[in-house]
């Protein structure tokens, strides 16, 4: 992983001392909430329903076992002993004292970690695939990138006064697991003759003009990644809609200009900059990469995990849905799941931490992540050690075998915490995994991806959700859209809407009317919701949900 | 014709806590909505808003909020409100658990 050094280390202790300052200044009345807004935004903190927010970035998505255990401290000692991981691969806490936040930040600060950038109209955390060095598919470690453009961003002097946020993602690999076609620039690790690339994608975005990304350059040598990246935020800072916040953000502007026009004044702009980046960046690089060297992995007889995996069916169901493939055989990828039904998705206690944070030591050569779906990773687990990993996960209430299936659900915080939330999104996904569970239909559904947002913003990523849950506000009642056949995968799709919403009350009965429909209409066991979805068209889905319609238009 | 006003209460989040609060007839903040001061008069809750807005370090983002008249005091009439007086759903933090 990569370390601080002692210029990232002074950098964000001047910035806490700086916040500081103006949280002083903010509680003594000299400065007032109109002056105070934009400095604590550029330091993650939001004001919200009921409390301050503190969003603390998790660049990439990466962690080690220190880290969350300081994540596990601040949630003791300065909140209500948990924290809450988003969409975002960031952790907010949801109830930090205005006072008590500088100290917080120094907490982090202490453990190389910060909330810088995290609100704002700037560059925003860089995210990447959360299994990044671990998995069997992966042309290259895309978090060295991710750490050069998170120094390149951080503090960028042209970038700290965008026309809206803008967000960045990385992957390494084909099967895109950081959802890079919906990012203001999206960044595909590709190889071309034998040399490692970029595809570079533009204008992706959910929000309430959900776009999907377009092919800017199809291949981006390495060493011109932060002058393009740059060229392309540059183009973006002039043309952008600062008149319009809704119209603001890239993919607006990619949309009103056309992406011919866009790449030509990115070229241009980026045959300008190219000879001021005189190869530091590369050397710098180069330092990252040897940090994100993968750990040396052990070899040993995995004859335990195929004894366990043989006898114990708990075990067996757990292995099959929540391991992927490692790219040494002998190890697997392990996503413990923060969506045990009817808890908070993303919600994990302080003792999850703690938990999570020995396995990660003991068992995982110190590494952990977050995942864009809410759940914990542990990337490096031989498969020789996977019996007492499970055995402890279960200890700690987080070995539900359930990811990638009904219950997997993304949740944004919805109006139970946000300020722009529209209507409730956590209570609606606590009842849905409730509901599939009792039915006992979740392994018979199979894979299926339902994500849930509070509003329009799309924190929840309901657009590429197989099926997406919209929470809006209609005359003052909690009203749930539905849409269908979303994808977040490598060739990304925007989901449709299926018709008129539900009340709070029938969401979930709604829900099972479809996936009771789909298991009748699937042709076999195999084919998932999505297939099936996309063989039969929208038509006998809409019929599930709008009975009383099917039955008024037969008659 | 200008639609006639509904009732209103000034709600805000205390500065240091974060939490919400509503603003009494005697110009302090109150943690109990149904102790807040019911504003029937446009003119006049304007006023009122003005003034609450001058105490900028005891809160932030006061604004009028609907609230029907009750025997116990005001209370919300939208789910927004409502929730701002109890605390989220999924945990029994914030004021539900005071």
């Amino acid at each position: 992983m990569y370390k601080y050094t002692e210029f990232d280390q002074a950098f964000v202790r001047d910035r806490v001392a700086q916040f500081r300052g103006q949280v002083a200044r903010r509680i003594d009345g000299s400065l007032t909430e109109d002056e105070f807004k934009p400095l604590r935004l550029m330091n993650g903190l939001y004001l919200q329903l009921h409390a301050y927010m503190l969003r603390v970035a998790i660049p990439y998505g990466t962690l080690n076992s220190g880290q969350m255990r300081q994540l596990a401290l601040i949630a003791d000692r300065w909140d209500k002993g948990y924290g809450h991981f988003t969409t975002r691969q960031n952790i907010q806490y949801n109830w930090p004292e205005l006072r008590d936040v500088p100290d917080i930040l120094d907490a982090l600060a202490d453990v190389e970690m910060h909330a810088i950038q995290t609100s704002g109209n700037t560059v925003r955390n860089v995210t990447a695939d959360h299994f990044a060095g671990a998995s069997a598919d992966e042309i290259a470690d895309p978090r060295p990138y991710a750490e050069l453009l998170r120094q390149w961003s951080t503090d960028h002097p042209e970038f700290q006064f965008l026309p809206r946020k803008f967000k960045i993602a990385v992957t390494g690999s084909p099967e895109d697991r950081a959802v890079t076609k919906a990012h203001d620039i999206g960044l595909r690790i590709v190889r071309q003759d034998g040399q490692i690339g970029f595809q570079v994608l533009v204008g992706g975005g959910l929000g309430r003009t959900p776009m999907i990304g377009k092919v800017l350059r199809d291949f981006l040598p390495v060493d011109d990644l932060l002058p393009y990246v740059e060229a392309v935020v540059s183009v973006w800072n002039l043309l952008g809609r600062r008149d319009n916040k809704f119209k603001a953000r890239i993919k607006i502007t990619v949309h009103e200009n056309g992406i011919e026009s866009i790449r030509d004044l990115v070229e241009d702009r980026f045959a300008g900059i190219r000879p001021l980046f005189t190869g530091v960046d590369q050397d710098l690089l180069a330092d990252i990469t040897a940090a994100f060297a993968p750990p040396a992995f052990r070899k040993a007889s995995v004859a335990a995990y195929e004894k366990a995996y043989a006898d114990k069916p708990a075990f067996r169901a757990w292995a099959d849905t929540n391991l992927a493939a490692h790219r040494d055989p002998d190890h697997a990828i392990v996503s413990v799941s923060l969506k045990k039904p009817g808890q908070t998705p993303g919600d994990a206690t302080s003792d999850q931490m703690r938990a999570l944070a020995d396995l990660a030591e003991r068992f995982g050569h110190d590494e952990l992540r977050i995942s864009h779906e809410q759940n914990v990773i542990l990337p490096h687990v031989h498969k020789a050690d996977m019996p007492a990993v499970y055995a402890a996960l279960r200890e700690a209430d987080l070995a539900t075998a359930n990811i990638g299936l009904v219950s997997d659900i993304i949740a944004c915080p919805g109006m139970d915490y946000c300020g722009l939330a529209t209507a409730r999104s956590i209570p609606v996904a606590q009842q849905i995994a409730t509901r599939f569970e009792d039915l006992k239909l979740e392994h018979e559904i199979g894979p299926l991806k339902i994500k849930i947002s509070g509003c329009i913003n799309a924190c929840g990523h309901h657009h590429v959700g197989h099926i997406g849950i919209l929470g809006l506000d209609r005359a003052g009642v909690e009203n749930y859209q539905i849409t269908l056949g979303g994808d977040g995968g490598a060739d990304a799709v925007v989901g449709e809407r299926a018709g008129p919403g539900f009340a709070y009350d029938e969401v979930v009965d709604a829900i099972e009317r479809l996936l009771t429909s789909y298991l009748d209409l699937r042709e076999t066991e195999d084919e998932t919701f999505l297939d099936a979805y996309r063989r039969l068209g929208a038509t006998p889905f809409k019929a599930a949900l709008y009975p009383e319609k099917e039955g008024r238009d037969a008659a | 014709m200008p639609r006639a006003f509904t009732p209103k209460v000034i709600t805000a989040n205390a500065l240091l806590e974060g939490d919400a609060v509503w603003f009494t007839e005697d110009d302090t903040w109150t943690r109990d909505m149904a102790k807040a001061e019911l504003l029937t008069d446009e003119a006049h809750a304007d006023l009122r808003l003005l003034e609450a807005n001058a105490r900028k370090h005891e809160i932030a983002g006061a604004y009028l909020a609907d609230a029907a008249p009750t025997p116990n005091g005001p209370a919300p009439t939208h789910f927004r409100e409502a929730f701002r007086t109890r605390g989220p759903s999924n945990y029994a933090h914030g004021k539900q658990a005071e």
